[in-house]
């Protein structure tokens, strides 16, 4: 069986099995779109949420950046989990006390204003439409491979195939279709790793394989990992930074509290029975996204090791890595760089007319690359196929191949569709219907969700094809907006009974602007090329070499700054949300504020 | 009454910040800061600094979940706030 039918097949079947428990699960209720958690259990609500928040740049490009920045890539690990930490503390059991379903209803009682409510839509829109710019990117790159099209068709399809699934709806809301997709999703991720973990260290654990011996050698994978990479001129892989500890380390803050602060994360904890589960159910999507996080490390270091391996034979040899004559014959390159050549996110060019690819880092000023008569690195790998390309680098059987792509696709399309049916809500009930026009007809407001959605898709499709960024890259700047300007404002909301009105607006004003300013300055006005002013602020990273990623921390911290100063000098909040406040931070009575599972 | 919920408040938050401090402390601590100095002793395979930071953090948030919940919880309890 070809390699296309079967992936056909695969892709095909996996989404015959959603569709399929879609209409099961409704034929048993209706009504069951805002309690989805009710009847649930935690392990299952768990393993609803892990599906739901690992998206393409979880599945498809965390590995593949990591594979390229080594050490420093662990702020994703670490950011993107340790945020669910702060959530269980912090906000999910307050949050599910306080009993509405959406942050901008929060933020509407809580702050008493509408106002605050209509500055969390602006938000929740800045933050999820950058999401979707990263998920469009692991879409098109997905398609574009399993299609056999180019990149820019991948994303074409792939605008059409998440507007369907999108308005399609429902779906998204029903539990056991998210089940089946984290269980497509995690088997797809951990099988080829199995394999290549087994096939290198002779360890079938991903996890330990990672710090295991390579099968045959004396040495450990990670140290032959670090002669390669460092013999190649590229920086040692256990200790590379991301700019500068500093850097990380703010990369890391933000990544943290913008995942407690993304609203289609929250709101999986609005909807839990009780307080406690809220708690519960933070830690059982942690377990499950865990497998998959802590798996990607060892994915991401494999492909690199398998990667460098294939262009350079010598590698396994033992012959001098650069030298004369060193690297594979472009006409002996395995089928799978044929295949992603086509996609245009592989490529080649033999700078020194030798038919030979040498992969190497030619910023190294190190006089032996030229000596070697190398003239340039010839390959260029795009970091976002690292996890799809890396069961067929390792030579893994077909079906495992076509798995992943199922993998890929039900990461995406799933979160995708999440984050649309986010922004259709924001915009159509959250800020026509509750502050323009609160006389709209019920028929309108489907309406102005759907023209929303597909407006979202189309600019986000745009902006996917002049990618601000690799996937994973362009996702974290989404966290970044969230949390510059949600999470602050949420936690104050809980913690301090003082914060009013004008301190909260005042703060997730100016965090969102200063924030979105950095941005802009690097990406362009709101990500469209050629906008970019980075002069104005004196150079890319200027801010102590902050990378514009990583600068949501700072606009976080600028957020706390500004609503605490505020809100010394303006009038405190009136003492009926002050007793809110109280109430919301003990679990006693939270059945009474949702209606439990009453619904 | 009032002292009663002061002293639950005082207590959640005292819980909050310990769970934090670890939380902090394996992940800007022993996966950022340290970790050059970690690297230094090797884990199996593993240089500590790189396993805290790729690994060892991520393990004990999971744990660090549980622990809270179970521990608040109990404080719950204690002060009789806990839901029927």
């Amino acid at each position: 069986m070809s390699l296309q039918f079967l992936t056909y097949l695969v892709v095909g079947a996996t989404f015959a099995l959603y569709i399929g428990i879609a209409v099961w699960a409704r034929a048993g209720s209706t009504g069951e779109f805002y309690v989805a958690g009710g009847g649930v259990h935690p392990v299952v609500n768990g393993m609803a949420t892990a599906a739901d928040w690992m998206s393409a740049a979880s599945f498809i490009s965390m590995a593949g950046l990591i594979a390229y920045m080594g050490y420093g890539g662990g702020l994703f690990l670490m950011g993107w989990t340790g945020g669910y930490v702060l959530m269980a503390t912090v906000l999910a059991p307050y949050l599910r006390k306080f009993g509405r379903f959406t942050v901008p209803a929060f933020f509407a009682d809580r702050y008493y204003s509408k106002a605050a409510a209509a500055t969390a839509v602006i938000c929740l829109l800045v933050a999820s439409i950058t999401y979707i710019i990263g998920q469009m990117t692991g879409v098109g790159v997905t398609f574009a491979r399993f299609l056999g099209v180019t990149n820019e068709m991948g994303i074409y399809l792939g605008m059409g195939i998440v507007f369907c699934y999108a308005v399609f709806g429902g779906m998204k809301g029903i539990t056991y279709t998210q089940v089946a997709q984290y269980c497509v999703l995690i088997s797809a991720y951990t099988i080829p790793a199995i394999f290549i973990s087994f096939q290198l260290t002779g360890v079938p654990i991903p996890q330990l394989g990672l710090g295991a011996s390579l099968v045959g050698e004396d040495i450990t994978l990670l140290a032959k990992l670090n002669q390669v990479v460092t013999e190649l001129g590229f920086g040692e892989y256990t200790t590379a930074l991301p700019g500068s500890k500093l850097n990380m380390f703010v990369y890391t803050f933000s990544l943290m509290i913008g995942t407690a602060g993304l609203p289609h994360v929250i709101i999986r904890f609005f909807t839990v029975p009780t307080v406690k589960d809220a708690r519960l159910s933070a830690g059982w999507a942690l377990v499950f996204i865990g497998i998959l996080y802590t798996t990607a490390p060892a994915v991401a270091a494999m492909a690199r090791y398998n990667l460098h391996a294939t262009v350079s034979p010598e590698i396994l040899s033992g012959a001098p890595l650069v030298a004369e004559g060193a690297g594979l014959l472009h006409a002996d390159r395995p089928d799978w760089m044929k295949r992603w050549e086509v996609t245009g996110l592989l490529s080649w060019e033999d700078k020194n007319n030798d038919g030979r690819i040498q992969y190497y880092n030619d910023n190294s000023k190190d006089p032996k690359f030229a000596a070697a008569g190398w003239q340039g690195n010839e390959l260029t790998v795009n970091r976002d196929i690292i996890v799809l390309a890396n069961p067929e680098i390792a030579l893994l059987p077909n079906w495992v191949i076509a798995l992943v792509a199922a993998g890929g696709v039900a990461a995406a399309l799933s979160t995708a569709a999440g984050l649309l049916l986010a922004i259709s809500s924001a915009i159509s009930h959250d800020l026509l219907k509750k502050i323009f026009v609160p006389d709209m007809s019920e028929k309108n407001e489907l309406l102005a969700g759907k023209l929303s959605m597909a407006a979202a898709i189309v600019l986000a499709g745009y902006l996917g094809l002049n990618p601000p960024g690799f996937a994973a890259g362009t996702v974290a700047l989404a966290f970044g907006i969230a949390a510059c300007s949600i999470f602050p404002a949420l936690m104050m909301g809980i913690f301090n009974k003082n914060m009013c009105k004008y301190g909260a607006i005042s703060g997730m004003a100016v965090g969102l602007f200063i924030t979105l300013f950095y941005v802009f300055a690097h990406k362009g006005i709101f990500f469209f090329k050629g906008t970019e002013y980075l002069g104005l602020i004196g150079g890319a990273n200027s801010f102590f070499g902050i990378t514009p990623e990583a600068f949501g921390g700072i606009g976080a911290c600028l957020n706390f700054l500004t609503a605490y100063v505020v809100s010394k000098f303006t009038p405190p909040p009136p003492d009926h949300i002050q007793a809110m406040v109280e109430n919301v931070r003990t679990p006693r009575g939270s059945s009474a504020v949702t209606g439990g599972g009453g619904h | 009454m009032e002292d009663q919920g002061k002293a639950y408040w005082f207590a959640t938050l005292k819980l909050i910040a310990s769970i934090l401090a670890v939380w902090a402390l394996v992940s800007y601590g022993f996966g950022i800061l340290f970790a050059s100095a970690l690297d230094n002793i090797s884990l199996g395979g593993y240089p500590m600094g790189f396993w805290w930071s790729h690994q060892g953090a991520m393990y004990v948030f999971i744990a660090l979940i549980f622990i809270y919940a179970k521990l608040q919880d109990n404080v719950d309890r204690k002060f009789n706030v806990h839901e029927e």
